[in-house]
């Protein structure tokens, strides 16, 4: 993975730096020692390592400002690293970067029920906040499955999902508020506790921008109150055909179920031996689908389901009566990750999403790549929304075999994209994505959204090398090219 | 008289918008028109219309996902998804006869670019919460596309978002792909009356804060209230707060005997059923129970913390002559303001401080829209990100100049 040319004379400057940092924020929090430094090296996608420059670890907003400030000015890159649990790299240091983390920030600052929202630091967990409003009643919706370790900073810069979110939207869709540091130390806050933007929607545009516009310092986030009840069913089906016309049957009838989670015989059977859920081992695929809201309505619509279930051909209908056996259908998606850990020495987890009537003909080609490959694939598939996890099973130790599953990764992508899909559901592009852009976007795409980055931080010294596959100098994007009264429509009347 | 330009394909729209940069002139960007009336005047020769790029070029009901061009009528789009007994979630309104015109003439790509949302905001989020994808042209003259037409994506930033809202000051969009849902089997509201604005605020967080999966909740003065065409809103002579559960039946008539035991403390309970319900929702979302606006009048929509809302209430009507209402649990207010040259700006604005929420003028004069801000003023670094951004889309100020703000 190519990544922009270290600036030597940053990397001649280290010492200076390392004095003026600690300048700015407490000695202990800025780490210079390899050994300490090693632990910052990758995130989540570990199969690309790079030694950060140094690591800073301020504590407070006006440290993050000054650190800015000063990396601005001195023309330093800067990489923001929340949890450190990306699936995409978005964390990958640069060798003359420093990594700023924001581990310190780890407190909620402010539980108001009145306006049904939260304030957190980015630090604190996504798990956490839930956690901090649950005795109460209410929970935060989106629930990433990294959800005990990934941070809701770290959320935000990815608009992280989970299985929820079909129900209840993703990041974006829970955000009311952010207080944000740009590039050259200005600290802006975006939003409130209030509703939609009075002027442009900076806050959509942040969310998800994977740490190339601003570093989160504040988050302000709703919460909902818990649903009265939920239950689940286990469906088991005779082929993924029949699964996915379940699936669109139960949209098409006006259910919208709280998560509705599929996984394919590999994943069903690793699932299986590391939990011992229950699960059907002779389906093809099974199907969770989970209801959620007043006691009433869940049970008329574990009705309605299971009665579209068998007539979609389901082999085995499990309906969950109390929370123990709820969680005990969940079990083994929960842990599918892990599971499938344990009968691969690696595997390499992928994040297409694609529109889901495509969904037996995608995993046809996928079983055609696998063969042609000569790696094992098990899929988990947020049926409802049509993100697709395949994880591709492989060896690292086999010189070659993680290229392989590189390429098998990135056919799998294009082929999502082919279908009408996209390159990423919920793991951001990140290092990983990068040079697979140009398969969704064109240069005009690509250029545009460059542009964004350029009205946020100019020097572009946040984050490089992360998202677009070209990097252009923001000079150059701001030129106009005028290319009127070239009729390329004659019948067009003219200025 | 302005000339209208009114290209049929994306690419159409892009060479006018290519002719217009070459020659420097500005293009109001138009759908249905029933809009034209928000935001500071323009003062463009030409226009370049949506209306040729109308149609829904895709529906797939079992995929939650609709796509359309800008200038289809809205009323179009909620036909077809009434067939499939579906919805926009986010409750789009129609404006046009608050804004002194007529209804049903609203387009998709100006409830988009307006970032509108109805009662069902607090619940489901507004336009920007459903808007999957777009395909636009920048001020550049360059065609662009963002998002996509699924759900679940994170592929590159969403500019959707930023076009969300940006009043056609940013691109023409082409194209819009929206998320859509299975409509409500049933909707039911509970009305309590109630005439303090504090006590409607504290009923309408208990609403929301309970497990009963409210999809509205708003507060009508009794002057408000008398104006409903529901006569059982209209004939009790009261303040009134209303809270509104939808769904699959039983679920809906469990839900409206729970709120009404939960909030029988509050005040008199009654209870709309489906036909009044939707026409009392229509009635709110549309606006169209405030006092019709003649001379100095101001229609102003004021987003804010729900539970601000009470004093910014009391605040607003010590200073102004002033009716208003509240919606989405007590975070809008929508407001009619006369007799103030300025419409109310002043007062507002310092009523409702920085950082606290935004109010917008929705209605006001030629003059008052040209003297006085329009849109929330915003502080001076967001305002210097505004600028960089209507640059990155729109460097020459072709596209609908200087109608958010002045340069925006």
């Amino acid at each position: 993975m190519r990544m922009p040319d270290p600036d030597q004379d940053v990397l001649a400057r280290r010492l200076d730096i390392i004095a003026a940092l600690r300048k700015i924020v407490p000695v202990e929090g800025v780490i210079a020692e390899e050994e300490e430094l090693r632990v910052y090296e990758c995130d989540g996608l570990t199969a690309y390592r790079q030694l950060p420059m140094i690591v800073v670890l301020p504590e407070t907003t006006e440290q993050v400002s000054r650190v800015l400030a000063y990396c601005h000015e001195q023309g330093i890159k800067i990489v923001p690293r929340g949890a450190g649990t990306s699936l995409s790299g978005g964390a990958l240091p640069l060798e003359d970067g420093i990594t700023l983390g924001l581990g310190k920030f780890n407190r909620i600052l402010d539980i108001d029920y009145g306006n049904r929202c939260v304030t957190a630091q980015p630090g604190v967990t996504n798990l956490a906040l839930t956690q901090a409003v649950s005795a109460d009643g209410f929970y935060y919706a989106p629930d990433p499955s990294s959800q005990i370790a990934c941070s809701i900073g770290g959320n935000v810069a990815e608009n992280s999902g989970g299985v929820h979110c079909l129900k209840y939207g993703l990041t974006a869709n829970n955000l009311l508020g952010i207080e944000m540091v740009l590039m050259d130390g200005e600290v802006v806050r975006i939003g409130g506790k209030h509703l939609d933007a009075g002027g442009y929607d900076l806050m959509g545009v942040v969310t998800g921008s994977e740490g190339l516009l601003g570093v989160i310092t504040e988050v302000t986030v709703r919460i909902l109150r818990s649903p009265a009840t939920a239950r689940a069913l286990l469906i088991g089906f005779p082929s993924s055909e029949s699964a996915g016309d379940c699936v669109a049957a139960i949209i098409a009838a006006g259910i919208i179920p709280g998560g509705m989670e599929m996984m394919d015989r590999p994943a069903i059977h690793a699932a299986e031996a590391f939990v011992n859920a229950g699960y059907p081992m002779d389906a093809e695929a099974l199907l969770i689908v989970e209801l959620d809201g007043p006691q009433v309505e869940v049970d008329e619509l574990i009705g309605r389901v299971e009665k579209i279930a068998r007539e979609h051909r389901a082999e085995s209908v499990r309906i969950s009566t109390n929370e123990i056996e709820r969680e005990n259908f969940w079990a083994g998606r929960k842990a599918a990750f892990p599971a499938v850990g344990r009968i691969s020495p690696d595997y390499y987890c992928m994040d297409g999403t694609i529109p889901r009537h495509r969904l037996s003909e995608v995993l046809n080609r996928m079983t055609e790549l696998s063969d042609h490959y000569g790696l094992r694939v098990a899929n988990v598939f947020h049926a409802g929304d049509g993100n697709l996890h395949p994880l591709i099973l492989y060896n690292a130790n086999n010189p070659g075999e993680l290229e392989k599953a590189e390429a098998f990764g990135a056919d799998i992508l294009k082929l999502c994209v082919e279908v009408g899909g996209v390159l990423t559901g919920e793991h951001g592009v990140g290092v990983e994505k990068r040079d697979l852009m140009g398969e969704m976007f064109t240069e005009n795409d690509l250029n545009q959204q460059q542009r964004v980055k350029c009205a946020f931080d100019p020097t572009q010294r946040l984050n490089p090398g992360k998202v677009f596959p070209t990097l252009h100098r923001c000079a150059e994007l701001g030129r106009v090219h005028i290319q009127g009264g070239q009729t390329r429509f004659p019948d067009l009347p003219r200025f | 008289m302005i000339e209208t330009f009114n290209p049929d394909s994306a690419d159409e729209a892009g060479a006018i918008v290519s002719d217009a940069l070459a020659a420097e002139t500005p293009l109001e960007i138009v759908g249905g028109g029933s809009l034209r009336g928000i935001g500071r005047p323009l003062e463009t020769g030409y226009a370049l219309s949506t209306a040729g790029l109308s149609g829904v070029s895709l529906y797939e009901p079992e995929e939650l996902v609709l796509r359309a061009g800008p200038g289809t009528p809205m009323s179009q789009i909620k036909m077809q998804l009434d067939q499939q007994g579906q919805m926009l979630a986010f409750e789009p309104p129609d404006l046009g006869v608050l804004m002194g015109g007529d209804s049903e003439q609203g387009t998709l790509g100006g409830i988009v670019a307006g970032n509108l949302a109805g009662p069902r905001r607090v619940k489901s989020g507004a336009a920007r919460d459903h808007f999957l994808g777009v395909e636009a042209v920048s001020g550049r003259g360059e065609l662009f596309k963002s998002g996509g037409r699924v759900v679940k994506n994170v592929t590159g930033y969403d500019l959707c978002k930023l076009l969300a809202g940006s009043w056609g000051t940013l691109g023409v969009m082409t194209e819009i792909t929206v998320k859509v849902l299975p409509a409500p089997e049933k909707t039911r509201t509970v009305l309590i009356e109630c005439a303090d604005a504090a006590k409607a605020v504290a009923a309408m967080t208990q609403a929301l804060s309970s497990p009963h999966d409210v999809s509205a909740a708003g507060w009508v003065p009794q002057a408000v209230a008398s104006r409903s065409s529901v006569s059982y809103v209209s004939s009790t002579q009261k303040a009134l707060v209303a809270i509104r559960a939808e769904g699959i039946g039983s679920s809906v008539e469990a839900r409206c005997e729970a709120l009404r035991d939960e909030l029988a403390a509050f005040g008199n309970i009654e209870e709309l059923h489906s036909h009044n319900s939707s026409r009392f929702w229509e009635e709110m979302r549309d606006v169209r129970l405030l006092d019709p606006v003649e001379g100095d009048g101001c229609i102003w929509r004021i987003s804010m913390p729900p539970a601000s809302a009470p004093e910014l209430l009391g605040g607003l009507h010590d200073a102004l002559d002033m009716e208003a209402f509240l919606d989405w649990g007590g975070g809008l207010i929508w407001a009619h303001v006369c007799g103030m040259a300025d419409g109310g700006s002043y007062v507002i604005r310092r009523a409702l401080g920085t950082g606290q929420g935004h109010a917008t003028m929705i209605r006001g004069s030629l003059e008052q829209r040209l003297i006085h801000p329009v849109f929330q003023p915003e502080p001076a670094p967001i305002e210097k990100l505004t600028r960089n951004l209507k640059e990155a889309f729109d460097p020459h100020g072709i596209l609908n100049p200087n109608r958010m703000y002045d340069g925006i």
